[in-house]
């Protein structure tokens, strides 16, 4: 019996779970290195008026400081997927156009110095408007991101296949939606790791990086870097804290340390940490999709219509616009749909630039298909599932080319769904759902259909060219896979692959493909995943993505196997005295199939290949080593008509669950989830199950928690854990796993991707759930608490006392801080007035004020400390007071810039006579941006709060002083003051 | 995420610690676990001169119940509270301790570190406000004890001054025949509560008190109510501590879960009592 298709041990846990893995940060630095760091965009759009570096260059250990103007003069703006005029380097060099972008990278003994450092360069901004929302950025007159390009739409393309206009005419009934999908990131836990060196004698660059592939990249590196291929050596580490297409986005680092170790002359280390990464490291892409469907009176879905709006951040960063198109042959579905319009649009907007994410573009199209397909079971009183089954792609007819072009592998839709319904227990939930609606719960049951695309066609991303411009281009197709297997002189088998495992089990499964190949023991195989582009077999589809290990890399790693095998049967022949169609390899034997006693140990027939190379056949070759290149035949590009068969392989998941919400606080309890897969072969079922554990959190986490959430002005909310929230296990339901397996007869080994098919699958069946348990329409995600209760859409019971005596109340996410409140001060409107224009008593007003000067009439510019306990901030802050109307009201406006961030807001001050004194009522309304904004959102309301509370208590005892100094039992305000203007903070 | 250079300080004793103390008034941070303060040290967001790690105190790593009170030094790990047998005489802070963050995160942690940073969602600063216990704040001054209401003040802010520091919390053990309950709601078990609710109740009526909602936590004695009046009695204290909104809850989120969790933790303390 064959070791593929059972669940064998992981070979790598043991040391894993040793703490012996060799990870990116374990490698052994070299000799002098010097460590760098990064500083970042504090606003969304900027332009850079100044960059004074000389204070930190000044500071002890520090060895260089790069910014973006020696970046433009060392490397060449990245290319893109899109040719327009909007230049991307890894540093910004003119405007930042997100926040988080890197502006400087300083270089020092240690990172400590280096971050020491940051915070003494001085750069000098001037703010641009930022536009965050992508629909506004397509608008004709918002802000533009990059002036050269004209226009925020970087890229706009129509489709159309059959003729949707006749069947959208002549349907009976039409159904549309539009979602929006936000954005997230997979964040595995380990975070970009960059080590560079340069040779100055070659200008030759070595680097070891966590990339985890495309290796089209490495080309986009190599000529941003102007070197050759060859003198880019990228290597990669043996162990990887996860990827899930996070790590491609470390190629810009991969040039922006290049160039710090060519300039520093030594070489230089830099480790992203976690708030790098949340804000500025990648991010899937936000979309806005207005889907329509046509259907006929029996359910059949006749025509669809998308329209397609992506956003992708700040920069068309490569390979994007990819998840827009990596989706493109699979438009339709797991459905048969003869009719597709389609009209995509990226644009940018300032955002951290999008990229590879696990499930790329999977999740943005099926939110809108299955969402939709829901609304048309409704419209047209059908049970969702019942719609589904009607349109699914018939068995029979695989495999299958849809409209837009894939060509399907193989599977039976509906026989995966009824496997489904009857092992999962559909049946059951329906009956819970009844009894539950019996007592006026609310339980839903929601369902998607889903085609998982694996091994994406290099060519797919030219589907956005018109025919004529890839006619031009020349044609993009195939997706190359590559893997070595060797017997060593002690008959030892070795296997390398051009991929970069990142915690899936690749040394697992490739044992288990050589093994059968070569009748040998898996256990007996080492693989090695560590990479070298200077000496190990590559090409540019190589790397860790799109799902391509199962099908396409182990499916080389089976070629390469089988012809090793055949050549140890030439070998072993002359030796068993039979002929080669008689020789097998088992149990570590050449063996004669027909005389199963005749045999020969492997380690012989190795060994005689390496020590007596003359003395085997000359048909049997030199040295045991065999790569293959698989290529993926079917995998052409697109035609004239843009089709394409965007991926090697295609599986299907159908998922349904159960759920109920809770209407008190918004919670959702996942009663069951059912997840059918069929991607062909499994090769370990084990690691599937565990492939499919994991894209089921990553889509949970889609569906309910996970948000990298922006203000209207580009501040970045989500700067940790605790604002940015993947789920535990104590979010995790149970999942229930279902397989059927029909072989791909595109791969080699028969089996697809199945790791990203849950992200795709898993955020819209849940979203289908809650919309069937609340009966109300689900157009985003993720499904927080406080926005499902949103949904639920009860007002609440209204304040038993209104007015309320004043308090400071404010209203606002985080960032954007809005209050008003007044407070009595025992002292005339006049006086009140004359301490508020005082600059003396202004100064002494603010807590932790060093110093308050008049720069104009009515301007100020302050120094002050503020901040809430421990956490406080040098602030520089400029005021303007207009509109005065001594001593009744005054407006003011300003902003204020420190260490922990910027802020800009205006005010407003009445003063009102009353009884015992004057009433101050106050109106501040602040946004605030930076490091306080994407990390401590959650306490600046309550901050805020703090220091006006100060302000106003200062403002009483001041007025109070003024009046009635004698009856004060606080230290005057005129013995307090040189003490607060001198003070310590 | 490195911290700004700081000098480090591990006294071996209390007086030397506030020696430090005393020194570099102003300039020192007190360290304990460090689960807040190291997180905002590796943020730039507190850069201290000095750290004054007292994790190692013998003298504050003592938990004994005397006089009606739990007294907790300032060296004990919310995880070692957890498992001192004679929590059961503190019902409240047995069902509140196991929300405080996560397993990993309370073997590191202090209650008296909680206390001291103020945190407005923090369950350890509601439950010392329900009980009406008090800090014990020394300095090379003296000490003196402030209750929890008066010892903090706003969001991170308390009434301690730059020179002293918490030695020991105190919390009154349970009055016979009250009964308690612990609710809270947030993005994920183990996170910042979104709102945190407690009560404790005896035969004359029952506390109610909210974390997460107004800057400190808010305390409200209620006469035991049903139905609508409940309802109404919930509904002013929500609209009393009004709350505000940030990216996890909207102020009126947080008003429906001060009515919703406010009604399961008096439910629940009603159950326990009456219907026993």
């Amino acid at each position: 019996m064959g070791m593929v298709g059972q669940s064998l041990e992981r070979v790598e846990d043991l040391t894993l779970l040793r703490g012996g893995g060799r990870f990116a940060d374990d490698l052994a630095e070299p000799p002098g290195c010097l460590h760098a760091a990064f500083l970042r965009a504090p606003v969304a759009h900027a332009r850079i008026e100044a960059v004074d570096v000389s204070a930190a260059l000044a500071l002890p250990g520090v060895t260089t400081v790069i910014t973006g103007a020696d970046i433009a003069r060392e490397t060449k703006p990245f290319l893109s997927g899109v040719k327009v005029d909007a230049p991307q380097f890894p540093l910004a060099v003119d405007r930042v156009r997100y926040v988080g972008e890197p502006v400087a990278i300083v270089i020092a003994r240690d990172r400590y110095r280096a971050e020491d450092a940051l915070e003494l360069i001085d750069v000098r901004y001037e703010p641009l408007a930022a536009v965050i929302d992508p629909e506004i950025a397509a608008g004709d007159d918002a802000p533009l991101l990059h002036n050269d390009a004209g226009h925020n739409v970087l890229h706009e393309r129509r489709f159309r296949y059959g003729d949707p206009q006749t069947a959208f005419a002549e349907a009976a009934h039409v159904v549309e939606t539009t979602v929006r999908y936000p954005r997230n990131s997979c964040t595995p836990i380990e975070t970009f790791v960059v080590l560079a060196e340069h040779r100055p004698g070659e200008d030759t660059y070595e680097v070891t990086a966590n990339f985890q592939g495309p290796y089209t990249l490495h080309t986009v590196m190599a000529r941003a870097l102007k070197v050759a291929g060859n003198r880019l050596r990228l290597r990669t580490p043996p162990d990887s804290g996860g990827s899930f297409g996070v790590k491609q986005a470390v190629f810009p680092y991969v040039v922006a340390l290049g160039i710090a170790a060519k300039l520093a002359g030594r070489p230089v280390k830099w480790v992203e940490d976690r708030l790098e990464h949340l804000a500025a490291a990648t991010s899937a892409t936000n979309r806005v999709t207005t889907i329509r469907a046509a259907l006929d009176g029996q359910g059949r879905i006749t025509a669809l219509d998308y329209d397609q709006l992506e956003d992708c951040g700040a920069y068309l960063r490569a390979p994007e616009p990819a998840t827009l198109y990596r989706m493109h042959g699979n438009m339709t579905g797991a459905y048969q749909i003869d009719n597709l319009a389609i009209h995509n649009r990226v644009v940018v907007t300032n955002k951290t630039p999008t990229g590879l994410m696990r499930g790329f573009g999977g999740p943005q199209v099926y939110f809108a298909l299955e969402r939709l397909v829901d609304l048309a079971a409704t419209r047209l009183a059908l049970d969702p599932m019942e719609l589904r089954r009607r349109n699914l792609i018939p068995g029979e007819a695989m495999p299958f080319t849809t409209t837009p072009g894939a060509v399907l592998d193989s599977g039976d839709y509906a026989a995966t769904l009824a496997k489904a319904v009857r092992e999962g227990g559909l049946e059951e939930l329906k009956q819970r759902r009844t009894a539950a609606r019996a007592e006026g719960r609310l339980y839903g049951i929601g369902y998607a259909a889903v085609v998982e695309p694996s091994i994406s066609n290099m060519g797919y991303i030219t589907t956005l060219l018109t025919p004529q411009q890839r006619q031009r281009a020349g044609a993009k197709n195939g997706a190359l896979a590559t893997a070595t297997v060797s017997f060593d002189p002690s008959g030892a088998v070795t296997v390398a692959v051009s991929s970069v495992p990142q915690g899936q089990g690749h040394r697992t499964v490739l044992a288990q493909v050589v093994a059968d190949e070569l009748g040998i023991d898996p256990g007996d195989v080492v693989t090695v995943t560590d990479h070298d582009t200077l000496k190990d077999p590559w090409s540019i589809a190589s790397g860790n993505y799109s799902s391509r290990f199962a099908g396409a890399v182990a499916g080389a790693a089976k070629l390469a196997a089988e012809r090793l095998a055949k050549r140890m049967k030439a070998i072993a022949a002359p030796d068993l005295n039979v002929p080669i169609g008689d020789v097998e390899l088992v149990d570590g034997l050449a063996r004669s199939i027909s005389n199963p006693d005749n045999v020969i140990a492997l380690v012989r027939v190795a060994a005689k290949a390496h020590w007596s190379p003359l003395s085997i056949p000359e048909d049997a070759g030199a040295g045991l080593r065999e790569t293959a290149f698989w290529v993926g035949r079917e995998l052409r590009e697109p035609d004239e008509q843009d089709r394409v068969n965007s991926s090697g392989a295609y599986g299907f998941i159908f998922d349904y669950c159960g759920l109920e919400v809770d209407p008190a606080d918004g919670s959702i309890r996942i009663d069951r989830y059912v997840t059918a897969h069929d991607a062909g072969r499994l090769l370990n079922p084990a690691l599937a199950d565990g492939q499919i554990r994991g894209g089921f959190a990553h889509g949970l986490g889609a569906a309910l928690l996970e948000e990298l959430a922006y203000a209207p002005d580009g501040s970045f909310l989500s700067g940790t854990f605790a604002d940015y929230c993947p789920p535990t296990a104590s979010e995790l339901p149970e999942l229930m796993i279902l397989h059927d397996q029909s072989p791909s007869p595109f791969t080699p080994t028969g089996a697809k991707g199945l790791g990203e098919g849950n992200c795709m699958s898993t955020p819209v069946c849940i979203a289908n759930a809650v919309a069937d348990a609340i009966g109300k329409p689900v157009l985003t995600l993720p499904l927080t608490r406080p926005r499902v209760l949103e949904l639920l859409g009860e007002s609440e019971p209204a304040d038993p006392s209104p007015p309320r005596p004043a308090i400071i109340t404010s209203s606002g996410n985080g960032h954007a801080l809005k209050g008003n409140g007044s407070h009595i001060v025992p002292a005339s409107p006049e006086e009140v007035w004359a301490v508020i224009l005082d600059p003396d008593h202004l100064a002494a007003l603010i807590p932790g004020c060093h110093n308050l000067e008049r720069t104009g009439e009515n301007a100020y510019r302050a120094e002050a400390t503020l901040g809430a306990g421990p956490v406080k901030g040098r602030f520089t802050a400029s005021v303007t007071l207009r509109d005065l109307d001594p001593p009744r009201a005054l407006q003011l406006s300003g902003s204020a810039a420190g260490g922990l961030g910027t802020a800009t807001g205006q005010g407003e001050i009445r003063l009102t006579p009353v009884e015992g004194g004057t009433r101050v009522d106050y109106f501040y309304a602040v946004l605030i941006s930076g490091k306080v904004a994407a990390v401590g959102g959650r306490l600046l309301d309550g901050t805020a709060r703090g220091v006006i509370n100060q302000i106003f208590t200062r403002l009483a005892d001041s007025s109070q002083s003024q009046t009635e100094p004698k009856t004060e039992t606080m230290p005057s305000l005129r013995s307090r003051l040189p003490r607060w203007l001198g003070g310590a903070p | 995420m490195k911290p700004a250079g700081f000098d480090y300080a591990r006294p071996d004793r209390l007086d030397e610690a506030l020696a430090v103390l005393a020194e570099h008034t102003h300039t020192a941070r007190v360290l304990a676990g460090g689960q807040s303060l190291g997180a905002m040290l590796n943020m730039r967001l507190v850069t201290p001169k000095v750290l004054i790690d007292i994790s190692a105190l013998a003298e504050l790593g003592h938990i004994q119940a005397d006089d009606g009170m739990i007294e907790v030094g300032a060296a004990v790990t919310q995880d070692q509270l957890l498992r001192w047998p004679g929590l059961k005489e503190q019902p409240l802070l047995a069902q509140t301790l196991p929300w405080v963050g996560h397993y990993q995160t309370r073997q590191r942690g202090t209650v008296c570190g909680s206390l001291a940073h103020g945190d407005p969602s923090s369950e350890l600063p509601l439950v010392l406000a329900m009980l009406k216990g008090a800090v014990v704040l020394a300095s090379q001054r003296g000490s003196r004890t402030l209750t929890a209401a008066d010892f903090q003040t706003g969001t991170m802010q308390t009434a301690m001054r730059d020179d002293e520091m918490i030695v020991a919390a105190r919390f009154p053990l349970a009055a016979p025949g009250c009964s308690s309950a612990f609710r809270e709601i947030g993005p994920r078990r183990g996170d910042f509560a979104i709102v945190a609710a407690a009560a404790v109740g005896d035969q004359d009526g029952v506390s109610l008190g909210i974390g997460g909602v107004a800057d400190t936590p808010a305390i409200r004695r209620l006469p035991w109510l049903d139905g609508a009046g409940l309802d109404d009695a919930l509904n002013t204290i929500a609209w009393e501590l009004r709350g505000s909104s940030d990216g996890h809850a909207s102020a009126a989120y947080r008003r429906t879960q001060v009515r919703n969790l406010g009604r399961q933790v008096i439910g629940e303390t009603q159950h326990a009592l009456f219907n026993r």
